[in-house]
């Protein structure tokens, strides 16, 4: 395909977010021209079940987070490799197929190892 | 291209065409999110033995209308701690991944806005960014509900997108293309539900999960985090968030019907005229609404630990078990019988841990209850905290 008929059709992504983009600006002009504004000082802290929030916001959450990120890299990695490989298998050979199923077998191996050293366990104790 | 082609006027313009179709499909969205919202309150209604909006016009048909301008005239609130760029930039950067999404949809064989080569690969990158969206508002909010629920957001939708990126990969070696035009025109005859069971089960678990809905709206949940990232959005803001939410859901249902359903290819063929193909298309896609509705009806919500450990110990592991036994059948030219036989296997192996692993995640120490009578003696029991919350002070 030559690059300037690749190129239009990309076009179509570019105006999305800028129609995109258009479409969020005209609901909060529209809103900000119609819904009321009082001048109530106590509506602008945040919610906490009504009471004063207590400490700072930036608080500590769960590490578990970072692990599951670090989890999702090397399988989203995977799946960058995976697609051109799945997409060709029809054509490929025997070796191709078998080069790949050691390579998911390490991955699958790297998962079985994450699951038995308990990162997969959310509540461990 | 060719948004207007069949019936009266084609336009050889890429600018002129692409910001016409993007227009009139954002009008068309808007209300069929609208009537999305109508329609999903009578359904679940009707499972609940209610029903549902009745008072604002024939079968309460005008309360979507009712509901916008409720919103509309809204006061919309900003806590003053917030901050400002984060807050403001969440509404644009989770609206504007759900819109992208269908540039590359083939609405019939001649309705689409542009004909993106790999558009399977694009539809997959695009919808992927709408965590950043999540984690900005969350941050952004200064409210400790709206971080945690920001942070199980982006969890979660990490954490599904992976079973999702698999499944996909094991139809695209059946089909032998990232296009999604060229995969419905491959299912002439046989939808590639009947091949890859195993597949279309994990895209619909996990599609439910990636667009936040019951029973894996963790993030959003009420009872633990108090709407999670939404919950210091008001008025129209937080319309624009369930905006998109809707149209997530939409593009979930509009991908499964056209991977696994055969979108407007299958039964009858290209050839029976823009409208048929429309109409079968829409059926299809309610097919998966539908399925959304009903188990947000009937099925209670997951816990965050039955979240995470449901995608990593289940999803993922029987995924890689599709596309090896996909790429052996290939490989080794098997008939296509073996392709049922192996995702059937699968389909088994799902179902049965689905129900192992929710038992496996029930608590190991049931929290004790304490007789009414008896709480003056007893110690307090320990107050029941979801398992990502951190205890100030609590050494683990």
């Amino acid at each position: 395909m030559p690059f300037d008929a690749l190129l239009g059709n990309y076009l179509a992504v570019f105006l999305a977010t800028i129609v995109g983009f258009g479409l969020i600006a005209t609901a909060l002009i529209a809103a900000r021209l119609l819904a009321p504004f009082s001048k109530e000082e106590n509506k602008r802290t945040s919610y906490e079940c009504g009471m004063t929030p207590i400490g700072s916001t930036r608080a500590q959450f769960s590490f578990r987070y970072y692990i599951f990120a670090i989890l999702f890299i090397i399988f989203d990695v995977e799946a960058v490799f995976l697609f051109p490989w799945a997409v060709t298998l029809v054509d490929a050979s025997k070796t191709a197929f078998w080069e790949m199923i050691v390579f998911i077998g390490v991955l699958g191996a790297g998962l079985a190892y994450a699951w038995k050293k308990g990162v997969l366990q959310w509540n461990r104790e | 291209m060719m948004l207007l082609a069949a019936p009266a006027i084609n336009i050889d313009n890429a600018f002129l065409s692409g910001i016409l179709g993007l227009i009139a499909f954002t009008l068309v969205m808007t209300v069929g999110v609208m009537y999305a919202t109508w329609y999903e309150r009578k359904i679940v209604a009707r499972m609940q033995y209610r029903l549902g909006p009745t008072r604002t016009g024939p079968f309460g048909l005008l309360q979507p209308i009712a509901d916008t301008f409720k919103l509309l005239t809204k006061e919309d609130l900003r806590p003053a701690t917030a901050d400002f760029i984060a807050f403001e930039a969440a509404v644009f950067a989770i609206f504007i991944p759900a819109l992208m999404v269908f540039v590359a949809v083939p609405f019939t064989a001649d309705w689409y806005i542009s004909a993106i080569p790999m558009s399977l690969l694009y539809i997959l990158a695009v919808s992927g960014l709408s965590f950043i969206g999540f984690l900005l508002a969350g941050w952004g909010s200064d409210n400790k509900y709206a971080l945690l629920g920001g942070m199980r957001a982006a969890a979660q939708l990490i954490s599904y997108e992976i079973p999702m990126i698999l499944a996909l990969v094991a139809v695209v070696m059946v089909t032998s293309t990232l296009d999604v035009y060229q995969m419905i025109l491959y299912q002439d005859t046989v939808p590639l539900i009947v091949w890859q069971p195993l597949a279309f089960g994990i895209f619909l678990i996990a599609s439910v999960a990636e667009v936040e809905r019951p029973p894996f709206d963790i993030p959003t949940g009420e009872s633990e985090v108090a709407g999670g990232v939404f919950i210091e959005y008001s008025g129209i803001r937080w319309s624009m968030f369930q905006l998109s939410s809707y149209v997530n859901m939409y593009a979930f249902a509009l991908l499964g019907a056209f991977v696994f359903l055969g979108g407007w290819e299958w039964p009858f063929g290209t050839d029976i005229g823009w409208g048929y193909q429309l109409l079968l298309t829409m059926v299809k896609m309610s097919f998966f609404i539908f399925f959304y509705l009903l188990i947000r009806a009937t099925v209670p919500r997951l816990r965050v630990d039955q979240l995470m450990s449901y995608a990593w110990k289940v999803l993922i592991p029987l995924s890689l078990y599709q596309i090896v036994t996909n790429g052996f059948v290939i490989v080794y030219d098997l008939p296509d019988v073996a392709f049922l036989l192996f995702s059937g296997l699968g389909v088994a192996a799902l179902v049965y841990s689905a129900a192992f692993i929710v038992k496996r995640g029930e608590p190991r120490r049931p929290l004790t209850m304490v007789p009414v009578r008896a709480t003056a003696k007893a110690a307090p029991p320990a107050p029941a905290v979801a398992a990502d919350v951190v205890v100030e002070g609590a050494a683990t």
